[in-house]
């Protein structure tokens, strides 16, 4: 088990939570650690598959287009074409 | 039909119905005249109620009566407008009853199509010879497609309708758009632009190509061979959505995958909101099982260990203990008692012997014991006794007294 992930599950985005918590699921399934290990693990699990729940529910399409600058390049900006 | 001679016959009289009949025939039975394209201006173009469309086409020589009944008539992209040029598909038939020949059109192209057809299909042999269009070449569509790149017109309703799906399908995306025309001169270097400045500055995980419904005119850019080979050199997988479901373009067969529209083509290279939440639940019932089930292993392994702990405690120990030599203390009084009663039982032999051997048994067969009354003494010789003596006579079931009479010696 990765050890380096006392990321706050608040600050994860869906797919690294959600792939942590199949970690988790993996993990316990195996069902080789200490018992007290495995409850902190369930526990964690718990609180990823509500925040990847929270952000199922709540996200929302960022929109952004490439705009050309002067030189030729281009940058990022947000688009907004919300006319309807 | 009657004949005079070799080379001369008489005429027949037809009947209007047979002839035109025999005519139909003639036409029918040329296969060049049952799939065919007549080009020429279109002129008195009539829409009846009941949907089919008649015209006729014309050039400076001739004029050509068409029909085109309504079933073609939907599926139609194009349809015949006064004056102008153009190309019918179809096969020529006879209507009898006006006794007219006519094209039996089921496709409309304008003149000019026919050429860009050309034109797509060498260049899509020319691609597919060079390996352009190779399945093994096809990128896989990545499974989270966290940011997506779509190139396409800002106006244009396909952006409407793929963002429509992308909301609904998967909002945690993020979208860049890279804006291009997509019709008209500009549109091929500007989609091969786009295809670039996506791939540079904004690397997406996956780019949508997409672009509304139109004729193959409107399609044209659709079909540059610089916009195939940009597609092909794309970093990011592109899914092209390029017209309706029967359009084929060039940029369809170099894209990684192909979808019939703009909004499937964000359908294909999204994963579904509602699948995803499903795993979620799926994955949270999963940790519940297994957590549950070590809890379950956990208390079963205490059971085990507490059964292994009792009988190993000083306490089991003692009782052990106590019960061995309890053991033992019955081993030991089995042991004494076997012997004792061996033992017993060989007394007993012995007596029986001895009472065989013993006076009583002689006694019992009809023998007396005769002692002296003064001394006690057995009498066993006739010297031993005086007349007068009292003796005393033992029998087997008691004795009596008795008194010497006079001796005889033997």
């Amino acid at each position: 088990m990765a050890k380096a992930k006392e990321k706050s599950p608040e600050e994860m985005t869906y797919e690294q939570a959600f792939e942590e918590l199949q970690q988790i699921v993996a993990s316990l399934e195996s069902g080789k650690m200490p018992l007290d290990e495995a409850l902190k693990l369930f526990e964690r699990g718990q609180t990823l598959s509500e925040r990847c729940s929270a952000l199922l529910e709540q996200a929302e399409l960022r929109l952004r287009q490439l705009v050309p600058d002067e030189a030729g390049e281009y940058r990022e900006e947000e688009l907004d074409l919300e006319e309807e | 039909m009657s004949q005079l001679s070799f080379f001369g016959r008489v005429a027949r009289t037809w009947s209007v119905g047979d002839l035109t009949r025999y005519l139909r025939e003639l036409l029918e039975g040329d296969f060049r005249l049952q799939d065919l394209w007549v080009r020429g201006e279109v002129s008195n173009v009539s829409r009846p109620a009941s949907g089919h469309v008649y015209f006729t086409l014309k050039d400076a020589d001739a004029s050509l009566r068409c029909v085109m009944w309504r079933s073609d008539v939907v599926r139609q992209r194009y349809l015949p407008r006064e004056g102008e040029t153009v190309e019918a598909h179809g096969r020529l038939g006879v209507y009898d009853a006006a006794g007219q020949y006519q094209l039996y059109a089921d496709t409309l192209r304008p003149t000019g199509e026919g050429e860009l057809f050309q034109s797509f299909l060498r260049l899509k042999e020319k691609l597919e010879a060079e390996g352009l269009f190779d399945p093994a070449k096809k990128r896989p569509l990545p499974a989270w497609p966290a940011r997506i790149g779509i190139v396409t017109s800002p106006a244009a309703a396909a952006l409407r309708d793929v963002l429509h799906v992308l909301r609904r399908r998967f909002p945690l995306g993020e979208i860049i758009l890279a804006s291009t025309a997509v019709q008209g001169e500009e549109a091929p270097a500007g989609i091969v632009a786009a295809l670039k400045a996506l791939n540079r500055h904004a690397r997406p995980d996956v780019i949508l190509l997409v672009r509304g419904g139109g004729s193959l005119e409107d399609l044209a850019a659709f079909n540059d061979e610089d916009v195939a080979r940009a597609i092909s050199a794309s970093i990011a997988p592109v899914v092209s959505g390029v017209g309706h479901e029967t359009d084929f373009t060039i940029a369809d067969f170099a894209a990684d995958l192909r979808a019939p529209t703009p909004s499937a083509a964000a359908e294909i290279a999204t994963p579904d909101r509602l699948e995803l939440a499903r795993s979620v639940t799926q994955a949270r019932q999963a940790q519940q099982r297994a957590f549950g089930l070590m809890l379950q292993e956990r208390r079963n392994e205490l059971r085990t260990a507490r059964a292994g702990l009792q009988a190993a405690s000083p306490r089991a120990v003692l009782a052990n203990a106590r019960q061995r030599v309890d053991d033992f203390g019955l081993r030991a009084r089995r042991a004494v008692e076997t012997g004792l009663a061996l033992r017993r039982a060989s007394v007993r032999g012995l007596a029986q012997t001895l009472r065989a051997v013993g006076p009583a048994a002689v006694l019992a067969r009809g023998y007396a014991v005769v002692q002296l009354q003064s001394t006690g003494a057995v009498i066993r010789s006739v010297r031993q006794v005086t007349p007068g003596d009292p003796l005393k006579v033992s029998v087997h079931d008691g004795a009596f007294d008795a008194v010497a009479g006079e001796r005889s010696a033997e």
